[in-house]
């Protein structure tokens, strides 16, 4: 899915980033801000710029200026393995400094600078070598210039360029190779002559994280700054019509009391004199349209679209002809509305002044944030500075800035003032973008062991279309048919269709998208068809992947680490598989209990994706995303009633804790020829693993999420 | 004006005496390695030390810390709190990070009290600590391993 976003940008960024991508063109350029163009180096150094995301200093402090941003999933220091692999330095020495917003930082797979899809990696892999193999070559030109040697004569080891027994650090360097002719024909190094790409090295933030150091968008202090807390309408979508901040205002500690159009918020010198004054505004709402929607009339949406024909996402065959020759099987999916619950809520600081706009987020998208920045000040978006912060958990959410626009419109009426917009847990759980829920229809036919037919009608609201809308073309959101326009299997008459149904409230992109509700509704499908057929589930999945082999690959290897065939007694075993984001994984749930409730005893996952850039760091996603999974798998899930979200906080909205967690093991294999994605790849398989293992224990079948609601306990 | 004696010393906060122990620590005094998560003591980000006890800051008030010893994410150190974070940097366990400082400030807390943990009380101690990122089983493996270090080779 290549430069998803051109033409789909945020209204207020949108002309900017297309003249820009237009001056781009396609791919990572580098070179285009050397020497005299560099950008302005970080205040107080003589940092030189070697491209846009390499600075070295006087000192040989080396700097990724990174365009992707960190919320655990490892992107400061993969990344910086990437750009310290061709430069030739220890990665650990890497300063990392979260790159503004610029056309040059756009990832290319999506089209904008957004850090999501599992594109860090994926986007960065030829590029960000190529920075690191660019800025080598023009160092060590300028090492052989001052020597007079060739360049072939030298070469590089942990920041210096050697020549016999002479060496130059490249701090000393980097001033007149900044002034050099950019290469454009830089070699990379094969595979077989890294020597940081794919080895051990402890995360660049790890050690700050367990000391408290990291400073988080909730953790930005100013200067003057002063303190907000939002009271925002209690249905979904709803407005301001009118308040009464009373005394308010007067009260020892409040500054002003502000409506922002979807809320009304109070800033006061602290957050909890803020919050607390905010409870004796009164404030009447427009409650809009959603103000009567509950869950059922939600999913009577949905099943309102089952006789639309959709929009193919992957077909085969003639699957009306083998229906109209073999009976067809028929079953109806579903899953839930879930809440991305961040344990950062969300949080913006914001100061509007007559020299621009200054926002401090945790974000996803800096480059959106800018654009709605600079639609609630009024100002163009060259006039807005984003200072992204490190993120405290991302999972999709924080490709919404709604709360950026929100500070700044508060801050707005405060001018020149840095004012720090937080929500409350409450706010966080009943205002998110949630995960849109679908519905399944599936049909399917077996004979001779082997699936003939099948289909699929996934019938959900389309994120795509709120925030990108002209990504969406002829009925085709490319993040809805995530998990099944990548089918894997070889099956001769195949309908994977989706009908986008709108369901009246905001979705969001939630950690790994359409793959996780796919994912469960065709995975256990899948196993349903298998025992319809009399096949076991492993070699019924084997036998439709013949020229796959990596996926077979990892199925295998799951398999063989649960021990599939013969779990303990009173135990069984689910299997679901799938590729997604280019990479290759299945998974194995091991449960226990009986009909009445089951325990999940063990996950095995096993994951390829090609290239395993940061080993330890694959293996750590793969343990967070099974736990993500679980979340979706297990109980989570949001309900609305009278428009109003049902859950508020972790004792309704509830995360699976400590004493719950499943043995887990995680099989790295790398089959590949590049990098694929892995912030993403351990959670959709988690759902149906564990539903086809229920159903292997027990003999009934769950379809629908989360697993809990189907009759049986799970914990 | 009150005062608070935090990670060692006595320092003046200016705050009304309801207010919860993370705001003064946060937004008076400055220091934000103890995160806000949920505010009801219902996923551990706020955790401290009150006289070497973990408790949560959230929802503990200013008034109930007076003339009690505080200690933080910032203050933490000795033996225990030490061979807690070296484990943590051994097995890598922060992913966004963000729950960090309170799994941290629970750990040496179960540490301080149980020096070779069994996994229930591991469960018991750290079931109020929510990782979203889902690095229970690496904070796991980093107990046992601080527990370890701090017991010699037994």
């Amino acid at each position: 899915m290549s430069a998803i976003f051109h033409d789909s940008l945020p209204d207020a960024s949108r002309r900017r980033f297309i003249a820009a991508s237009g001056a781009l063109g396609a791919g990572l350029l580098l070179g285009v801000r050397l020497g005299a163009d560099a950008a302005t180096p970080p205040a107080g150094t003589a940092a030189v710029r070697a491209n846009a995301w390499v600075s070295i200093a006087p000192d040989g402090q080396v700097t990724l200026i990174c365009p992707r941003n960190e919320m655990g999933q490892d992107v400061h220091t993969s990344l910086a393995v990437l750009i310290a692999e061709e430069l030739g330095v220890d990665p650990t020495h890497v300063r990392v400094e979260q790159a503004p917003v610029d056309p040059v930082y756009v990832n290319t797979l999506l089209g904008a600078q957004i850090t999501g899809g599992s594109t860090s990696v994926r986007d960065g892999w030829e590029g960000l070598r190529r920075a690191g193999a660019t800025a080598r070559t023009m160092l060590v030109a300028a090492a052989a210039a001052q020597w007079g040697v060739p360049a072939a004569e030298c070469r590089v080891a942990d920041g210096y360029v050697l020549h016999g027994e002479r060496r130059l650090g490249y701090g000393a360097l980097a001033a007149a190779a900044a002034k050099l002719e950019v290469p454009t024909d830089v070699a990379l190094k094969s595979r077989a002559e890294f020597t940081r790409i794919g080895k051990p090295l402890a995360r660049l933030d790890g050690a700050d994280k367990a000391r408290g150091r990291t400073v988080f968008g909730i953790d930005v202090k100013l200067p003057g700054m002063l303190h907000a807390a939002l009271a925002q309408c209690p249905v979904l979508g709803g407005k301001v019509a009118s308040f009464d901040a009373g005394d308010v205002e007067r009260r020892p500690g409040v500054r002003k009391v502000v409506s922002i159009g979807d809320g009304v918020a109070v800033v006061a010198d602290h957050w909890w004199v803020a919050r607390n004054a905010l409870a004796d505004v009164k404030i009447a709402w427009d409650e809009g349209a959603a103000a009567k929607l509950d869950s059922a009339a939600i999913m009577a949406t949905l099943d309102g679209a089952a006789d639309e024909a959709g929009a193919v996402a992957k077909r085969a065959g003639d699957v009306a002809a083998a229906f109209a020759k073999t009976a067809a099987i028929e079953a109806r999916y579903t899953c839930q509305m879930l809440a991305h619950a961040t344990l950062e809520p969300q949080n913006c600081t914001a100061r509007v002044g007559r020299d621009g706009v200054d926002v401090w987020a945790s974000t996803q998208f800096p480059q959106g944030a800018q654009g709605v920045a600079a639609a609630a000040a009024g100002v163009k978006p060259d006039r807005v500075r984003i200072h992204a912060q490190f993120i405290g958990g991302g999972f999709g959410r924080r490709l919404d800035v709604d709360y950026v626009a929100q500070a700044v419109a508060i801050a707005k009426a405060l001018p020149d003032t840095p004012v720090k917009l937080i929500w409350t847990r409450e706010d966080d759980t009943r205002h998110d973008v949630y995960r849109p829920p679908s519905l399944h229809l599936m049909r399917g036919a077996v004979a001779d062991g082997r699936i003939v037919a099948f289909a699929q009608k996934m019938i959900s609201p389309s994120i795509t279309n709120r925030m990108f809308p002209g990504v969406v073309k002829d009925g085709i959101d490319g993040f809805m048919v995530e998990g099944a326009a990548n089918l894997t299997y070889a099956i001769p008459n195949l309908d994977l269709r989706t009908v986008i149904r709108e369901i009246g409230i905001k979705v969001g992109y939630w950690r790994s998208v359409s793959n996780a509700l796919n994912a469960f509704a065709i995975e256990s499908f899948v196993d349903e068809l298998a025992h319809a057929a009399k096949q076991d589930p492993l070699v019924f999945r084997l036998a439709m992947l013949e020229t796959v082999p990596r996926q077979r690959a990892v199925i295998e290897r799951a398999a063989r680490d649960a021990g599939w065939g013969k779990p303990a007694p009173g135990h069984a075993l689910g299997l679901a598989a799938m590729e997604c984001y280019d990479t290759h994984v299945a998974l194995v749930a091991e449960v226990s209990g009986d009909a009445a409730r089951v325990h999940v005893e063990r996950l095995c996952i096993a994951v390829d994706p090609g290239i395993a850039v940061h080993p330890d760091q694959v293996v750590a996603q793969m343990q967070g995303g099974l736990v993500s999974g679980l979340v979706n798998a297990v109980r989570g899930k949001i309900t609305l009633k009278d428009g109003r979200v049902e859950q508020a906080n972790f004792n309704d909205f509830t995360l699976p804790r400590m004493p719950e967690m499943p043995a887990v093991s995680v099989a790295l294999l790398e089959g590949g020829d590049r990098p694929g994605g892995i912030g993403e790849v351990g959670v959709p398989l988690v759902a149906p693993a564990i539903a086809n293992a229920v159903f292997a224990l027990t003999g009934k079948r769950i379809r629908s999420l989360p697993l809990a609601d189907g009759g049986i306990a799970i914990g | 004006m009150t005062s608070l004696r935090l990670n060692g010393t006595t320092v003046p906060v200016d705050a009304a005496p309801d207010t919860p122990l993370l705001w003064v620590l946060r937004d008076h005094l400055g220091m934000t390695g103890t995160k806000f998560g949920c505010g009801m003591a219902l996923c551990g980000a706020c955790t401290v030390h009150v006289d070497g006890q973990p408790i949560r800051s959230c929802i503990t008030p200013l008034s109930a810390v007076q003339g009690k010893a505080v200690t933080t994410i910032e203050g933490v150190g000795g033996k225990v709190a030490e061979a807690v974070q070296a484990a943590w940097d051994k097995l890598q366990v922060p992913q966004c990070g963000y729950c960090q400082s309170g799994q941290v400030m629970s750990a040496t807390a179960l540490l301080a009290r149980v020096p070779r943990p069994t996994d229930a009380d591991i469960d018991a101690a750290m079931s109020g600590n929510l990782c979203r990122c889902g690095t229970y089983a690496r904070i796991r493996a980093a107990i046992h391993d601080a527990a370890a270090t701090l017991g010699g080779a037994a």
